[in-house]
């Protein structure tokens, strides 16, 4: 009995003193406290699994009152949000292959003149299916969904009553739905390309969010800091050797989705490289800024984490960029992997060229620069 | 300064350079500096002839590493100016850092990187033109060969102190800042890094160097004694024992704990050191002094000699006046 009571006073001392520790680290207590609270509310009100109103292009070659019908109809199933209106076929391919829009729904030219002639023509709707769940139930809905509308609007109503055998009449048009670039519905194809994005993002940024950290707390830095050397080089020194093994690693994984996932590389190789060469340097670079705004290694560690959960989870990696709502799209457009994931899906899958993907270009280069700006800012030359 | 990077060839023109500036290695004004409210370093002014062993006293918390890191650039003065080396501490930082060899209290070396990569890692970050022959030059020099693949981690703490120093001395600074580079070494590593501080200084090599023990204070040609951020006392070990105006009498007899707190409640005593079986008593009036020594005529166990201060007695002294003054 007494043995247990001294190991219960053993146990209460250690307790004890871990709570004093736990009070005493202030980042880690506030992120104890807030972070789970922040991130329940910013995923649980993002994250949506059959994503509405997704980006879709027209190219309307026929304007008339039908096809606005049609259009409103579409609107109206609220799966689709027309956003742009390219004017021709390789416009709208851009559109597609770019990421901009996922649906680009065709009017052939004289479309209406042939519905009245009862020739039942075809709306030619092509679907970006690289990611099968944003756009399957999409697909689903439109055939339906829309032919039943335009349907009651502009016959049922006007020419034809209840039951006068006209619903089972053949239809006025039809949707030729054109899944591009994973017809199969292949989940791999989509999630492989992006777990090359996802591996990256963790590897890259746990190695340099320590480099600094590590430095100050083994005392170390105070010997660097007081030797001849400027931030800039300290920076450039610890990022470098990282950015061969990111490229190392980014040729293991994408060999492997290669010979063990069949996933395909439609577009430039050398493309790809010079890209993911970006990606490695931004999270490199943000994992830096990391090292140099945490006080010690646990910290730079939970801040690495912190940033790691809304990469995977609003960067299109799991759930669908277009289904989320567009404060949650803003929020994903400062993540370097949501830039990634539309340059690595692009080109792997859709061939997509530098043309398609500058504007990720542009926002991982901003986003590269505005970490080591933060970085050398922050990185302090003195002890003060 | 960066010649020094680009031109291997121009080391020696630039030393010689440098060793002809100005008579002072260091000569700051003024300098203090606080960590938000709390002041550790006051108003603080020094000078240290180029070739001297300038020695650097004072309690823990005074402000001596504080001091230290302001002269190297690595704190930033709140109040004051100066110049390391002929060069101004608040602008010409890195240049100073060039020339400035500074030993940190705590082994900071790469404990992860072997005796020879440290050193060779260190002259390449200051340019020295063969860094490879320069770190087997110095790992001959500290009698390191054959451990120069150990990690520095795994090294003793004296072995890692030679280390240290011999790094710090690796790119040929005009100027070692040495802090505390004696704590927790035995007495033989200490006599001979004492006795390498001096070749070093013969060379012409200005040592500023921090430390607790009065028998190292005794090696240097002057000291500063710094309490509070405060310097109190500077110059050779003579003029500073002989700037406290300390009388001191040494008294012997049984019981020298109880006695020691017994002196200490006589007016006219203002310093009491229990060492060994006797007492060091002091005071700075002399007739106050000798009057409490003639109060304890009646008691023939105890034995009164008059005495000469010692450094330690000077700077308890100091120290216990500052005390009255600061807080």
């Amino acid at each position: 009995m007494i043995g247990v009571a001294g190991s219960l006073r053993r146990i209460g001392a250690m307790i004890r003193k871990e709570f004093i520790q736990l009070m005493r680290d202030r980042v880690s207590f506030a992120a104890m406290v807030s972070i789970p609270l922040l991130q329940l509310i910013l995923f649980g009100y993002a994250i949506n699994t059959t994503p509405r109103h997704l980006p879709t292009a027209v190219l309307a070659y026929d304007q008339s009152s039908l096809t606005r019908s049609i259009l409103a109809a579409i609107e109206n199933t609220k799966y689709f949000s027309i956003t742009h209106h390219p004017v021709n076929e390789a416009e709208a391919e851009h559109l597609l292959r770019s990421g901009q829009v996922l649906f680009v729904v065709e009017i052939p030219a004289g479309f209406e003149r042939a519905v009245r002639r009862g020739e039942s023509p075809s709306l030619l709707v092509s679907a970006d299916a690289t990611d099968p769940v944003a756009s399957t139930s999409a697909l689903a809905a439109l055939g339906r969904l829309v032919e039943t509308s335009v349907r009651r609007e502009r016959f049922n109503l006007e020419d034809a009553p209840e039951g006068s055998g006209l619903e089972k009449a053949p239809p006025p048009f039809e949707f030729r739905t054109h899944p591009r670039y994973n017809p199969a519905a292949v989940t791999q194809l989509n999630i492989v390309p992006g777990l090359l994005g996802t591996i990256l993002t963790m590897t890259m940024l746990i190695f340099t969010a320590l480099s600094v950290t590590r430095e100050i707390e083994r005392g170390t830095m105070e010997t660097l800091l007081a030797m001849p050397i400027r931030p800039v080089e300290i920076m450039v020194g610890k990022i470098a050797p990282y950015v061969m093994v990111g490229a190392m690693q980014a040729a293991m994984i994408l060999g492997a989705a290669v010979l063990l996932f069949d996933v395909p590389v439609v577009g430039n190789l050398a493309l790809l490289t010079v890209l993911t060469g970006l990606f490695i340097l931004t999270n490199l670079s943000i994992g830096y800024t990391f090292s140099t705004l945490a006080q010690n290694q646990l910290q730079a560690v939970q801040m690495t984490f912190m940033y790691f959960l809304p990469n995977i989870l609003l960067s299109g990696f799991m759930f669908p960029f277009a289904g989320m709502p567009t404060w949650a799209q803003w929020i994903a457009e400062t993540l370097p992997l949501t830039h990634y994931l539309r340059m690595v899906r692009g080109i792997l899958l859709k061939g997509a060229t530098s043309a398609d993907l500058v504007q990720n270009i542009l926002g991982l280069s901003v986003i590269m620069l505005v970490a080591m700006f933060i970085a050398v800012k922050r990185f302090r030359q003195t002890l003060d | 300064m960066s010649g020094r990077e680009v031109d291997g060839g121009d080391l020696a023109a630039q030393d010689s350079a440098l060793a002809t500036g100005p008579d002072y290695a260091i000569d700051v004004q003024g300098l203090s500096k606080s960590f938000g409210t709390n002041q550790v370093v006051h108003n603080l002014s020094m000078r240290v002839r180029r070739g001297q062993i300038y020695g650097f006293l004072g309690p823990n918390g005074s402000g001596k590493t504080t001091t230290i890191r302001m002269l190297c650039g690595l704190l930033t003065p709140d109040e004051g100016h100066g110049t390391c080396l002929g060069m101004d501490i608040l602008t010409q930082g890195r240049a100073i850092r060039r020339h400035v060899g500074y030993m940190t209290q705590k082994f900071s070396l790469y404990a992860d990187l072997s005796v020879r990569e440290n050193l060779e890692f260190i002259a390449r970050i200051y340019g020295v033109p063969d860094a490879e022959a320069a770190a087997a030059e110095a790992i001959v020099a500290l009698g390191l060969e054959g451990r120069e693949r150990q990690l520095a981690g795994d090294l003793s703490g004296g072995w890692k102190q030679r280390l240290a120093l011999g790094a710090c001395i690796l790119p040929k600074p005009q100027l070692l800042l040495l802090d505390e580079p004696t704590a927790g070494v035995d007495p033989k590593a200490r006599r001979e890094f004492w006795a390498q501080i001096h070749d070093l200084a013969a060379e012409g090599v200005t040592v500023l160097v921090s430390t607790h023990y009065m028998d190292e204070a005794e090696r240097c040609h002057e000291i500063a004694y710094i309490a509070y951020g405060e310097l109190l006392a500077q110059g050779t070990v003579d003029e500073v024992v002989a700037g406290s105006a300390l009388h001191m009498w040494r008294v012997t007899g049984p019981d020298p704990a109880a006695l020691a707190r017994e002196l200490m409640e006589v007016p006219g005593i203002e310093l009491v050191a229990p060492f060994g079986t006797s007492v060091h008593v002091g005071g700075r009036d002399r007739a106050a002094l000798e009057r409490a020594v003639a109060s304890f005529a009646a008691r023939e166990e105890l034995v009164w000699r008059p005495d000469s201060p010692s450094l330690e007695d000077v700077f308890i002294d100091l120290i216990n006046r500052s005390r009255d003054n600061f807080r």
